[in-house]
Order: structure tokens, then C-alpha cells, then sequence
């Protein structure tokens, strides 16, 4: 089945301008859904969906789990570990067994980067990048895209800045892409050693100090730094970290009231973040996990081939 | 006693004697007999048209993997040494990174016999410089030597002990052979599995930066200052190492270098969306690089035009990107990808692709062949420099198919490969 957005959601780069709208468009009426006191509607009954996580999860995993089961499908989580996987088989082999099962959609994360597009072109079935390696994160960078537009409206020259790891965020580069598709103005901003030589290739500003970025910027996505980083040498200590680039109250007493702050979690509270300002004011993060359900129904909904002026209707199952 | 072989009316390219005129070859018993000029056709001889053909010395690749012993399922010695001739090489030196490493006496005259046994082109074994290729202690280069490797290395591994690397190039010496080093700093190039740029920022993928390599080039061209040893770098793959061997060779430091095929004619946007058969070490890089390269073959910087040929298990290469393993096929295509991106685009003439292909390969290495003259060993590349054909891994001799140049149309084929006088290669 190809709907408009193709058989696959693989990344945003592929994405064009108009489709990332479909998508954020389409997941508005999906919301209401999670607002009711029964959350299910009928539009992919019948449908089998498998979630096939080669890496530990538990909001993507959870939030993929609902927006299926909310529209109905039938799903199946398999994890790395107790699978086949973890005896050696390699994942051209999980595929081809999972599709001779007769699946509809794959939902992949994969600490591989380019894996959902192995995946993609050696299978039928619809699949879903919901990770891969340090690659994209597609749907993570929907829903901050969506929580943006709540805000925000439209997003053309509005000013949006990552913070933190980007040399290895799947998160960040998925922003990248539907943030400049959409018109807004992007920069970075971390220490140098945890940022792309070829950053100034992206298309994007940096910010060697938190402070100007929080000047600078409407909004703040700061992402999570992996313990593992500091242990690889690429920087000294988290608490040197939190003291150069953590984003404290503090830093935030000089920043516009309006000031967006959002983090695809988990976050390490008073590393890349402080508590206050994660509980703050200015935080949407609750309001990204909220979305994140919204923008998966979205996706999921026009890869089945749902047509998107049906969305509304689709809430009653009628599509 | 077997017939002889005359090729006629080839337009014979030889640089080792100057030569470049329509004329004929004369093979009998197994060596060149006569070259240049119209030959009388001896009684019985068997009579080859190369009206219209390039007639060269046997081309040379001197930096190939056979996988024999140990991975007999990717590629034998008799498999690769007939993918040889069928991309007109008549020699090649394997490289010694076989199960078990070829690092001693016993496992260099296995690869020599095996080669002698297929009969195809002529194998010619390396040996390790370290023992199982641990960069830890010297192998034993003086009986290898004895036994028939022709130069030393532990391609696949940079030597990273500068110390070890001097012992080489010293010990080496004695023996008159050249010590090739695969130039890579690994704490830099560490889980890299691309080039370090735009492309890799854009996949995810960590890079490998140019100067991992770069830092190898120079240190060993100081240690090869230092000890007077004949330091041979593999596989150069950017535009500060063309620099830097450059600097070397004005200061008269026995250095000499070679670039692969894939080196001289794709980037690093090549691997696409993770395209695991654009995937080898050194990495595609920029078309910076890929000039400032095909520049170092055209001012004689860049020695020798190899291919480093490492058929895999097409299993092997499908896979993810960062786990896939390095490598391409190319005993094949290198002619074809030479002639397309060096010879027709007026970057090097024919005489230059033949001294680069063959004539220095022999110099270099000491090898025999490389030459026409009256006398040699009778190894003859015949082909056709404008011949436009596509290339179909299927039909590779080779048991590898993973190449990046599947369904790409090249201008430049091999017609006939003679070995020892006998051909052993004849396009259909």
C-alpha cells in the first residue's frame, strides 16, 4: 500500500516541505482521540504491526504501542534480548522471517544508522525509522515540530536552537531537516568535540555559549547526553558539562518570557538540564509526549494509505 | 617446446624501451623472442590480429587479496589469478592477511605453488612484517625472502609501533625489498567506517578523517629518511598524502606510492544511502581529493595504479553500513575505470597508463616483466583502450561480486592476456 507519504517513513530528510505539513496536519484531529474516555477507533482493525526494538526504550517504544493500539491494530513488541537476534541472527534474516509471517508495518530501532532503510528495501511491509543509530529519529522531530506549531504557529523565521550532543543525535538531525523544510532559522550549540566537523555544511548557525543561544533563540531542544560520551573522552565531566552548557534557571533569568524549552528525554535533571527549568514555565516537555501519540497515529494512518481529508472522519472509523 | 605467439599489428606501447609504434610481438618459449617492426610468422606459430589494439607489457597489480588460505569460500588464488587475466593483469602480489597469516617461509611457497598451479596470471606473496601481523615482532623476512615474497607488509593493520617500523624498513634493506605500510593512525580512525565530511554528518556515520592517514604517510617517509629503507605507501587516498609524498621524493626519501582504481574516480557520495559495496579502507573521499590524486598519477607523485581486489561473501556485505566488511572486487574493472577516468579525459596519455600499470609496477618491486624487450618474460596485456562495455558483476571470474561500478558503462577492456607466452585470456 502507498499512500502519500510512500511506503516508508524512513527520515526527514527525504521528506518534502509539504508532506511534513500533511503529517503534522493529520495528526491535529488524532489528538482528541487520546482525550477520550475510550481511546480506541477502529481505522487499522485488522492491520499487523510489529515493533522490533534492537535498543533499549521505553517512551518511544510506549508511545508507538499506543497510537497502534488506539487505531485498532494488532501488535507484537520483539526485543533484542530473548530474540533470535541476540543468538546471531542477522537482521536480513529477521526481516524475511517477520514478513513471512505476514505483517503490514515494521516499527524499527536499530543502533545502526541506514538499518530502517536496509530494512525498507528488503521488505514489503511499511516501515517506520522510530531510531536508527546516529541517524534520524523521524517521528521525534514530528512531534517537536507539532509542539512548536502549538506554540508558535507557523514556524517560517522563527528561531530554534539544539543543544548538546549533535555529532551523535539521531534527534538532532531529524530537527535539522524539518525545521529548515519548515522555514525556521536553526542553530546548535555545544561543546566543539561533541558537534559534526562539517557542521557549517548543515545549514546551520553555532553557538560556542549557552547564554548567546538563549539570547538568541525562541525556542530550546536539549538533548540528552549520553553517559557513555563522557566515558568515550568526549568530554571531560558531566559536571563540567552542566556548568558550561546546562540549561539552569539562571541562564534562563535573561530570557524571553515566551522561551520554548524541550527535551526528547530521558533527561539527566541537573546535567543537561536543571529540574527548575524541566518543571518551569517556559518547559513543553509533557506536551511533546502528549503529541508524540498524536503524530505516531498520524503516521501510521497515511503509510496504511488513509487519506488525509478523512483524518477527522477516520476518529469515527468511517475511513 | 609450445608455439610460438606472435601478435600483429597492435600498436605496441612500451615505456620501458620508449616505444609506441604499430609493429609485432614475437613469443617463444615462454619469453618475448622479438619486439617492434613487421615479423616474418614463423612456421607453426599461432597468429593473434591486434590490428587496432593496444600491445602492452603484461599490466601488474601489486596490491591484491586472494583470501587463499583461509577464506576459500570468498576467493581462491586460482579464482582471483584468473580474474586477473580476464582484466588483462598478468602478475599480481597477494597480500599476506590469509588465515593463517602468511608470515613465514611454509605459507609464502603455499601462495607461490598454489599460484604456479592455476596457471593464470603470475602471484607473487607478500609476507607480514610482524609476526600474525600483530605489529609486536618482526617476522622472518630473510627466509620469506628465500621462499619467493617480494615485499612486506601488514596491509590491513598499520604498523602503529614507529620503532618496529624502523626495524622493517632496516631489516628490509638487506634483502632489497620495499616495505608497504597500510597508513591509517586506528586511535583517530576508530570506529569510522567512512570519510569524515558532509556525507558521513548527513548518514550518521562516524568518519574516518583524512589525516588518520596522513599522520601514517609522514611518519613512515621520515623513518624511510632516517634508515635509508624503501617505504612503499598503500593505497593513498587523499590530497595531503599526494603532498606530503611529493615533499618526500623532492628530498630524494625512497618513497614510492600507489592509488586504487576506485580512489582516482568516486566520492565519498558514492556510498548514497548506505551503499555497503562503496565501502572500503581507505574511504571514497572528496572530489578535492580525487583530483589532487588523479594530478599525482599524471606527475609520476602516485607510482603505481593497483586495485587492492578484496572479494567478500556477498552475505558479508549485506548487512548494516558500520558493520559491513571493507573492501571491493577490481582486478576486472581497473583497466576499464583507468582508461575512463585517467586516459580519455586527457588526465595521462596511453604510455603513462601502461608505465603505471606495468612497467613501474616491475621497477618498483623488483619483479620481472614490464617490458617488451627481446628477452623477457613473455607476459603481454593486449586490449582495447575505447572498447565500451558495462560492467556485470555476474560475469566476474572473480568469485566476489561486490563492486561498486555494477551497470556502469567503462570505455577500455582487456582482449587477450598472455602469461609465459601462453594465452590465457582471450575476450569473447
Amino acid at each position: 500500500m502507498t499512500g502519500p507519504l510512500g511506503k516508508d517513513l524512513l527520515g526527514l530528510d527525504e521528506l518534502t516541505a509539504d508532506q511534513i505539513r500533511l503529517i503534522l496536519d493529520t495528526a491535529v484531529p488524532f489528538k482528541e482521540i487520546s482525550e477520550r474516555q475510550i481511546k480506541k477507533v477502529p481505522t487499522l482493525r485488522g492491520m499487523t504491526i510489529v515493533n522490533l526494538f534492537f535498543e533499549a526504550s521505553t517512551r518511544t517504544r510506549v508511545s508507538f504501542e499506543f497510537a497502534e493500539k488506539r487505531l485498532s491494530a494488532d501488535t507484537v513488541n520483539v526485543a533484542s534480548s530473548g530474540s533470535s537476534v541476540s543468538k546471531g541472527e542477522t537482521l536480513v534474516d529477521t526481516a524475511r522471517n517477520l514478513e513471512a509471517m505476514r505483517i503490514d508495518m515494521v516499527v524499527i530501532r536499530h543502533p545502526a544508522s541506514g538499518a530502517a532503510r536496509f530494512l525498507a528495501e528488503r521488505i514489503d511491509s511499511n516501515v517506520i525509522n522510530a531510531g536508527d543509530g546516529t541517524h534520524e529519529h523521524p517521528t521525534q522531530a514530528l512531534l517537536d515540530l507539532l509542539t512548536l506549531r502549538d506554540r508558535m504557529g507557523d514556524l517560517t523565521g522563527r528561531r530554534v536552537c539544539i543543544v548538546g550532543d549533535v555529532l551523535h543525535s539521531r534527534v538532532a538531525r531529524s530537527n535539522i531537516h524539518g525545521l529548515q523544510k519548515l522555514g525556521a532559522e536553526v542553530a546548535v550549540c555545544g561543546p566543539r568535540s561533541l558537534l559534526p566537523n562539517a557542521v557549517s555544511e548543515m545549514g546551520v548557525q553555532v553557538f560556542d555559549r549557552i547564554e548567546a543561544a538563549i539570547e538568541w533563540a525562541e525556542a530550546l531542544n536539549i538533548l540528552r547526553l549520553q553517559l557513555e560520551r563522557m566515558q568515550a573522552g568526549y568530554i571531560p565531566s558531566l559536571r563540567e558539562y552542566n556548568r558550561v552548557f546546562g540549561v539552569t534557571s539562571a541562564r534562563l533569568e535573561k530570557a524571553s518570557r515566551d522561551l520554548l524549552i524541550l527535551h526528547p528525554g530521558p533527561m539527566n535533571r541537573g546535567v543537561e538540564i536543571d529540574s527548575d527549568v524541566a518543571d518551569g514555565p517556559h518547559s513543553v516537555i509533557l506536551h511533546q509526549v502528549t503529541n508524540g501519540v498524536a503524530v505516531r497515529m498520524a503516521v501510521l494512518y497515511l503509510l496504511a494509505g488513509g487519506r488525509p481529508d478523512l483524518a477527522d472522519a477516520a476518529k469515527g472509523g468511517r475511513a | 617446446m609450445s608455439r610460438d605467439l606472435l601478435l600483429k599489428g597492435g600498436r605496441i606501447v612500451d615505456p620501458s624501451q620508449g616505444l609506441d609504434a604499430v609493429g609485432d610481438v614475437l613469443l617463444r618459449d615462454g619469453r618475448i623472442e622479438a619486439c617492434g617492426g613487421t615479423l616474418g610468422t614463423p612456421d607453426g606459430a599461432e597468429v593473434v590480429d591486434c590490428a587496432g589494439l593496444v600491445v602492452a607489457p603484461g599490466l601488474i597489480d601489486v596490491h591484491v587479496h586472494l583470501r587463499e588460505p583461509g577464506r576459500e569460500d570468498v576467493e581462491t588464488i586460482a579464482s582471483g589469478a584468473h580474474s586477473a587475466v580476464a582484466g588483462g593483469i598478468t602478475a599480481v602480489c597477494a597480500m599476506p592477511n590469509t588465515r593463517p597469516v602468511t608470515d613465514n617461509q611454509a605459507t609464502v611457497g603455499f601462495v607461490k605453488r598454489q599460484g604456479e598451479a592455476a596457471g593464470y596470471a603470475r602471484v607473487y606473496p607478500y609476507g607480514a612484517i610482524s609476526v600474525g601481523q600483530k605489529g609486536e615482532t618482526l617476522a622472518e623476512m630473510g627466509e620469506m625472502v628465500s621462499a619467493g615474497a617480494v615485499a612486506f607488509s601488514d596491509d590491513g593493520y598499520p604498523v602503529q609501533s614507529a620503532q618496529l617500523m624502523r626495524t622493517a624498513l632496516e631489516y628490509a634493506r638487506t634483502f632489497g625489498v620495499p616495505v608497504a605500510e597500510h597508513c591509517e593512525d586506528m586511535s583517530l580512525a576508530h570506529g569510522g567506517s567512512m570519510n569524515e565530511g558532509a556525507v558521513s554528518a548527513r548518514l550518521g556515520l562516524k568518519g574516518i578523517p583524512g589525516e588518520a592517514e596522513e599522520i601514517y604517510v609522514i611518519r613512515d617517509i621520515l623513518l624511510a629518511k632516517r634508515t635509508g629503507g624503501h617505504i612503499h605507501l598503500c593505497h593513498l587516498s587523499t590530497k595531503g598524502s599526494v603532498e606530503l609524498v611529493r615533499w618526500g621524493k623532492e628530498r630524494g626519501i625512497h618513497v614510492t606510492a600507489e592509488v586504487c582504481s576506485h580512489h582516482i574516480s568516486l566520492t565519498d557520495e558514492r556510498v548514497g544511502n548506505y551503499d555497503t559495496n562503496a565501502k572500503m579502507n581507505p574511504p571514497l573521499r572528496t572530489a578535492e581529493d580525487v583530483e589532487a590524486l588523479q594530478q599525482g598519477v599524471a606527475d609520476g607523485t602516485i607510482d603505481l595504479l593497483v586495485t587492492d581486489h578484496a572479494p567478500h561473501h556477498y552475505d558479508e556485505k549485506e548487512r548494516e553500513f558500520a558493520d559491513a566488511p571493507n573492501g571491493i572486487v577490481g582486478l576486472e574493472t581497473a583497466l576499464g575505470v583507468n582508461c575512463t577516468w585517467l586516459l580519455h579525459r586527457g588526465i595521462i596519455t596511453l604510455p603513462q597508463l601502461v608505465d603505471a600499470m606495468s612497467c613501474k609496477q616491475a621497477r618498483v618491486f623488483g619483479l620481472p616483466g614490464g617490458t617488451l624487450r627481446a628477452g623477457g618474460i613473455g607476459d603481454v596485456t593486449v586490449f582495447d583502450p575505447n572498447a565500451r562495455w558495462t560492467v556485470d558483476p555476474r560475469q566476474f571470474k572473480s568469485k566476489g561480486r561486490n563492486t561498486p561500478y555494477g551497470g556502469v558503462e567503462l570505455t577500455g577492456q582487456a582482449r587477450v592476456t598472455v602469461v609465459g607466452g601462453r594465452v590465457v585470456y582471450r575476450a569473447v
